[in-house]
């Protein structure tokens, strides 16, 4: 794979082999981290968001611009606005503040971030990406520092420091793999939502993540899809699905009286290989005969409003609980999405609730109660599809993925923002026969991000991307290398979309797959015909077509 | 090393302000007991002050990092600890953390081998060496309650005479004073030896580690060189125990300095890094329960936000809507 936003594998691979076994890359004897320069170059910077994009969100400071410009155009006064920015955020959340003062620098965090592992930039380490901000905190906003500048690391505020931000707070996915280690529980994820928050207000920004914004607000989903296309192409599924199995399934949309609202993130109708997770959701829920819907309207599960502000973030859920009361539906069940579910576990209700309409979530076909979700009212499918296969209500045939020899990939925000870790495996090892895990320093808690999450997913990106993504590729290379792994699987719509292009720079050979595409694969449907290929219409191993004794 | 040697000399300067004192200007009254008055009062002022600070800035939502699995179904096995379902154990997990380091204990070290392949190893030694320094100031700051108080607890006795089962000197050697010694020096040396360390840290990591080392360093030599006659000073003490204002009567010049970097210690910490003694336990990610689905968390300032309704969107989407065969509301 090579594009001109990216080294060669071959390239980055000998980097790496030049600098071994150090991790940083360069030379900063006797140099501050403050005055090394910021250099954006291709591969290394988002398109900023284009001028009628703004305009439509009311957002400031329309104009062209790029990030390789001399003078970014900020706007008059644009000082006053970051201090005051950061002024009234150091004052509504206790985070941004306690983290601001609290560092030791003790240096655990250093060598955790991927984005440091992958570029060996030293401001990429999570303590220096927070030194960042925390070193013109010090300088406007405590005393002391401000006299002994240098002795206390602070510095002002001027456009420079403007470029670092923009740089460094969008070399980092929110993955929160650094608070894990962190002896003070400081979250760098915070810290980047509070700086990118504070970005957005003098109008620097990212395309990749404010069209989406855009796009949500006013069709509903990411990508824009309006009502039409979003129904005609989960139909062209249906059909596919109905060739594949010899089964029509039959979903509804916007159907009031439903039981429950099924959302799941755009990419999973509009994307490829998300597309092959939602067939596997249609055939789950026909199996079962579940009474669902699927909303046009609330058509969106991620919510690129999280790496844009919190009030995007909340203007953009709020489409869920709308919709649900609505339709009258009793409750929500949720598709697979990484920081989807860190927004809905950790900020919905808070943001949107209470849901009082709704129902304390029981599953129809187990009648099991998920008192864990009694407040938010809504279920992760993982959980859901684990309680029906712990109850035995599926008919399961797992030989039908022994074409995959698998591995399971956590995302973050599920991992670290809502501890979800036994499910999928449960799921996964119903369905498939080969299953292998990576390192133990590379999953669950200490899982290592795709690289691309909160919105940094353009192919404009490319070079820190693969970079970033390095050191998931690299645990992936080892089950493969030991165990012959052939098959990256997740539960992440990000991790569908980005992992594919991880895996064909550093691992080729290597497919994404979503769980619920191999409880599709698996699933014995009533009334289906012989079954010779995966979703995907690859043949299964061992149910060839002239193959009599399965 | 500007960054290094910048505070080395801010020690030695400090050392040397009650030393000239003392010396030449028999300052001793302003040393023994005006100073110590004002750097306690400035310690619990300020950091009375940081936590109330603290404390009044609202938590808008529930973010604890979760490291293990959380409550969900009953027959999945949940790790009560790292992913706290309720606030009891939200609070034993900030006490893990603050009594036994627990995020650092997981600490790992990468390495970059050919390939190019990444592999982690177990990195203990900074939870080592931060515990052993944490505990054994610990128990030497309770230890000194035998000057402030005229009889002393039972418990600091056996702590006393525990710290020094190793009867090798004359007076008993304290193992903490070595261990103490011997972190600081791991601490200054990991700073120094690691080139991503030596980039991250900052004058004011050195100082108070400097500042750590002078006072130790001057503690022990005070007694187990120098001998101080110890009389006076308990005298000292006990009248700083009472909030008493008697001149004191006179005792070494170490002891002074002493003293006094303790003071600038004490001052210090509300207003450096060291605060993050309070900040530990307000940390959002740490001391709350992973129960935001089952019970709704509240944000105090909760903005009200105009989102596009259903109704907005179907008057944009109506005829193809109902092209589509999709169900509306209005014809």
């Amino acid at each position: 794979m090579s594009n001109k936003y990216a080294l060669k594998p071959d390239e980055l691979k000998k980097e790496f082999e030049q600098k071994k076994p150090r991790l940083l890359k360069g030379e900063f004897a006797g140099k501050d981290w403050w005055d090394l320069p910021v250099e954006f170059r291709d591969g290394n910077w988002c398109f900023p968001a284009k001028p009628e994009v703004l305009d439509e969100l009311h957002f400031a400071n329309p104009r062209k611009w790029a990030a390789t410009d001399k003078d970014w155009q900020l706007p008059a006064g644009w000082e006053k606005t970051i201090r005051d920015g950061m002024k009234d955020r150091l004052k509504r959340f206790r985070s941004f503040k306690v983290f601001m003062d609290s560092c030791v620098r003790c240096g655990a965090c250093a060598d955790k971030c991927h984005f440091f592992l992958g570029t060996g930039d030293p401001k990429n380490m999570p303590v220096l990406r927070a030194e960042l901000v925390r070193s013109v905190y010090r300088n406007d906003f405590t005393g002391l520092a401000k006299i002994l500048k240098d002795f206390s690391g602070s510095r002002t505020l001027t456009q420079d420091v403007i470029k670092e931000w923009h740089m460094y707070f969008h070399q980092c996915t929110e993955c929160r793999r650094c608070s894990v280690f962190c002896p003070m529980g400081i979250d760098t994820a915070e810290i980047t939502m509070m700086v990118r928050e504070l970005l957005n207000l003098i109008g620097v920004n990212n395309n990749w993540i404010l069209a989406p914004v855009a796009n949500c607000n006013r069709t509903g989903n990411h990508l824009g899809i309006e009502p039409h296309t979003f129904e005609q192409n989960i139909m062209s599924m249906v059909d596919d699905i109905e060739d594949l199995t010899g089964v029509r399934v039959n979903p509804t949309f916007n159907r009031k009286g439903a039981e429950i609202l099924f959302i799941t993130p755009s990419g999973d109708v509009f994307g490829d290989p998300g597309v092959y997770t939602m067939m596997g959701y249609l055939l789950l829920f026909h199996h079962i005969g579940l009474d669902y819907t699927i909303s046009t309207y609330a058509s969106e599960g991620g919510n690129f409003g999280m790496f844009t502000s919190n009030e995007m973030m909340k203007k953009i859920n709020a489409k869920m609980y709308h919709e649900a009361k609505r339709l009258g539906v009793k409750w929500i069940l949720g598709g697979e999405c990484g920081h989807m579910w860190r927004v809905v576990h950790q900020y919905m209700n808070t943001m949107n609730g209470p849901a009082d309409f709704l129902k304390e979530p029981v599953s129809p076909i187990t009648g099991t109660k998920f008192t864990n979700a009694k407040a938010t009212k809504m279920v992760h499918i993982a959980e859901f599809t684990a309680d029906l296969i712990k109850h035995g209500k599926l008919k399961l045939d797992p030989k039908r993925n022994d074409h995959l020899r698998t591995t399971f990939h956590d995302s973050c925000n599920v991992a670290r923002g809502m501890g979800m870790f036994e499910e999928p495996r449960y799921v996964l090892n119903k369905v498939c026969n080969v299953f292998h895990e990576m390192p133990e320093n590379t999953i669950r808690e200490q899982t290592f991000c795709c690289g691309s999450g909160s919105g940094l997913n353009a192919e404009e990106f490319m070079d820190t991307r693969m970079r970033g993504g390095f050191p998931r590729a690299s645990a992936v290379a080892h089950v493969r290398e030991k165990h012959k792994v052939d098959s990256l699987v997740t539960i992440c719509a990000i991790d569908r979309a980005s992992l594919p292009a991880l895996m064909r720079y550093w691992n080729p050979g290597v497919t994404v797959y979503g769980l619920h595409e191999l409880v599709g694969n698996a699933l014995i449907m009533d009334g289906e015909k012989k079954r010779t290929e995966d979703l995907r219409e690859n043949p299964m191993a061992g149910f060839e077509e002239d193959d009599d004794d399965e | 090393m500007k960054k290094v040697l910048k505070p080395l000399i801010a020690v030695i300067v400090l050392a040397l302000i009650p030393w000239v004192g003392i010396t030449y200007g028999k300052l001793d009254y302003l040393f023994a007991i005006v100073i110590p008055y004002a750097a306690a009062a400035i310690l619990v002022l300020g950091m009375l002050f940081r936590l109330v600070d603290w404390i009044r800035r609202p938590v808008p939502f529930n973010i604890p990092t979760t490291c293990g699995q959380e409550q969900s179904l009953d027959w999945i096995k949940t790790n009560p600890l790292e992913c706290p379902s309720n606030p009891f154990m939200a609070a034993m997990r900030v006490l893990s953390e603050v009594f036994l380091f627990r995020s650092l204990f997981r600490n790992t070290r990468a390495e970059l081998y050919g390939g190019p392949k990444l592999v982690y190893g177990s990195y203990k030694w900074l939870w080592l060496g931060g515990l052993a320094f944490h505990w054994s100031m610990l128990i030497i700051v309770i230890r000194h309650a035998r000057f402030f108080l005229d009889t002393l607890p039972l418990p600091i006795e056996l702590l006393e005479t525990a710290d020094r089962f190793l009867d090798v000197t004359v007076p008993a050697f304290y193992i903490t004073d070595a261990i103490a010694l011997a972190a600081i020096t791991f601490l200054v040396l990991r700073r120094l030896s690691d080139e991503k360390m030596r980039i991250l840290s900052l004058s004011t990591d050195y100082f108070p580690l400097f500042l750590f080392g002078a006072i130790a360093v001057i503690g022990i030599s005070m007694r187990y060189v120098t001998k101080v006659n110890v009389m006076p000073v308990k005298a000292l003490a006990i009248t700083l125990a009472h909030f008493g204002f008697d001149a004191p009567e006179p005792i070494g010049v170490l002891f002074y300095i002493h003293l006094f970097l303790v003071c600038v210690l004490l001052a210090y910490i509300p207003f450096s890094k060291l605060v993050h003694m309070g900040g530990i336990f307000l940390s959002p990610t740490r001391n709350l329960p992973n129960n935001s689905r089952a019970k709704r968390h509240k944000n105090p300032w909760n903005p009200d936000i105009k989102f596009r309704t259903y109704a907005e969107y179907e008057d944009e989407f109506r005829e193809k809507m109902k092209k589509a065969g999709l169900p509306v509301e209005k014809q």
